[in-house]
C-alpha cells in the first residue's frame, strides 16, 4: 500500500477547522440549515420534495471552485494527492455515499455541527465513523 | 440573494477545508493512520481542524440560534431526532469504511474535482450513486410482512 508522508501542520489545520466552523454558522445565520455535505449532495438528486435547488447546489459549488481562489492568491494550486486505484475509489465512493445518507450526515453534518449542538447522535455516528475508519486503515497499511 | 449568500459560504467551506489539509486525501489517511505512531509517520493536523471547527461552530451556533429566526429563511431547521436506532449507527460504520480506504469525505471529493483529476471523478461519480441507493433503501414502501402475524 502506498504511503505519501504529510508535514504536520497544527496551526494552518487549526485556522482552516475555524474557517470550517466560520461557514457552518453563516448557514445557519443565513438560511437555518446545518451545513452538512452530504444533505446538501444527496438533495440534489431526484425525488425534489423541497425548494432550495438552486441554493444548494451554489454553496456545494463553492466548495468545488474555492481551489481556484487559493490557486489565484498563492500562486499554485492546491493538488490532493489521491493513492488509491480505480477499484477502490468506486468502492469508497459508494460506500462514503451510502453510508452518509443511511446515517444522516457526515464529516461535516455530524462531525462538525453536530458535535457543536452536543447531539448524542452525532456524538455517536462521530465516534462510530473515526473507529471503522482508523480500523480500515490500519488493516489496509499494517495488516493486509 | 440567498443562492449568492450560499455560494459564498460554500467557498468559505471549502477554502478552510484547502487550507486545513483536509483536502488532500493522503493526509486524511495519514491522520487516520493511527499504527504510524511508533514509526512517526502519524500526522496529527487533522485533530486540530476538528478542534478549530468545533470551537467556532460551538460558540456561533449559540450566538445565532438565540435570534427569533434566521437572517433569510422563516424558522431554524435544527435536527430534532434522538433515538439511536440502527442507521446512527450502521450509516457511520459504513461510510468510515469508504473513508479509510480512500481519505475522501463528500466535502473534499467536491473540492478535488477541480485539480484531482479522473480519480477525483469517479470517487464522487461512485459517491452519489451511492447516496441515491440509500435513499433508495430508505424511501422503498415497506415490505409485506411474511404471513400472519397472529392466527
Amino acid at each position: 500500500m502506498t504511503m505519501t508522508p504529510t508535514d504536520f501542520t497544527p496551526f494552518a489545520s487549526l485556522l482552516g477547522g475555524a474557517l470550517i466552523g466560520a461557514a457552518a454558522v453563516a448557514m445557519m445565520a443565513g438560511t437555518g440549515r446545518i451545513a452538512g455535505i452530504s444533505g446538501f449532495a444527496v438533495r440534489l438528486l431526484p425525488p425534489y420534495t423541497e425548494n432550495g435547488f438552486a441554493g444548494r447546489l451554489a454553496f456545494l459549488l463553492g466548495i468545488v471552485l474555492a481551489p481556484l481562489l487559493v490557486g489565484f492568491a498563492t500562486g499554485s494550486m492546491p493538488v490532493p494527492v489521491i493513492e488509491a486505484g480505480t477499484p477502490v475509489l468506486v468502492l469508497a465512493g459508494l460506500l462514503v455515499g451510502f453510508g452518509a445518507v443511511w446515517g444522516n450526515g457526515c464529516t461535516s453534518g455530524h462531525g462538525v455541527c453536530g458535535i457543536s449542538r452536543l447531539s448524542m447522535r452525532s456524538i455517536v455516528a462521530t465516534l462510530v465513523f473515526m473507529a471503522t475508519a482508523v480500523a480500515t486503515v490500519f488493516l489496509t497499511r499494517h495488516v493486509l | 440573494m440567498t443562492i449568492l449568500l450560499q455560494f459564498v459560504i460554500g467557498l468559505l467551506f471549502g477554502l478552510g477545508l484547502v487550507v486545513a489539509g483536509m483536502s488532500n486525501p493522503a493526509k486524511v489517511l495519514n491522520f487516520l493512520d493511527v499504527g504510524a505512531i511508533p514509526a512517526g509517520t502519524w500526522d496529527a493536523s487533522l485533530a486540530f481542524v476538528m478542534a478549530g471547527a468545533i470551537a467556532v461552530t460551538f460558540v456561533g451556533y449559540r450566538l445565532v440560534l438565540r435570534q427569533s429566526r434566521p437572517l433569510f429563511g422563516e424558522r431554524f431547521h435544527v435536527p430534532t431526532a434522538k433515538e439511536l436506532d440502527n442507521r446512527i449507527l450502521l450509516g457511520p460504520a459504513i461510510f468510515g469504511i469508504g473513508w479509510g480506504l480512500a481519505g475522501f469525505c463528500p466535502g473534499p471529493a467536491l473540492t478535488a474535482l477541480g485539480t484531482g483529476g479522473q480519480p477525483a471523478w469517479i470517487f464522487v461519480a461512485a459517491m452519489f450513486a451511492g447516496m441515491a441507493g440509500a435513499r433508495w433503501l430508505a424511501n422503498r414502501p415497506a415490505a409485506p410482512a411474511a404471513g400472519p402475524r397472529h392466527a
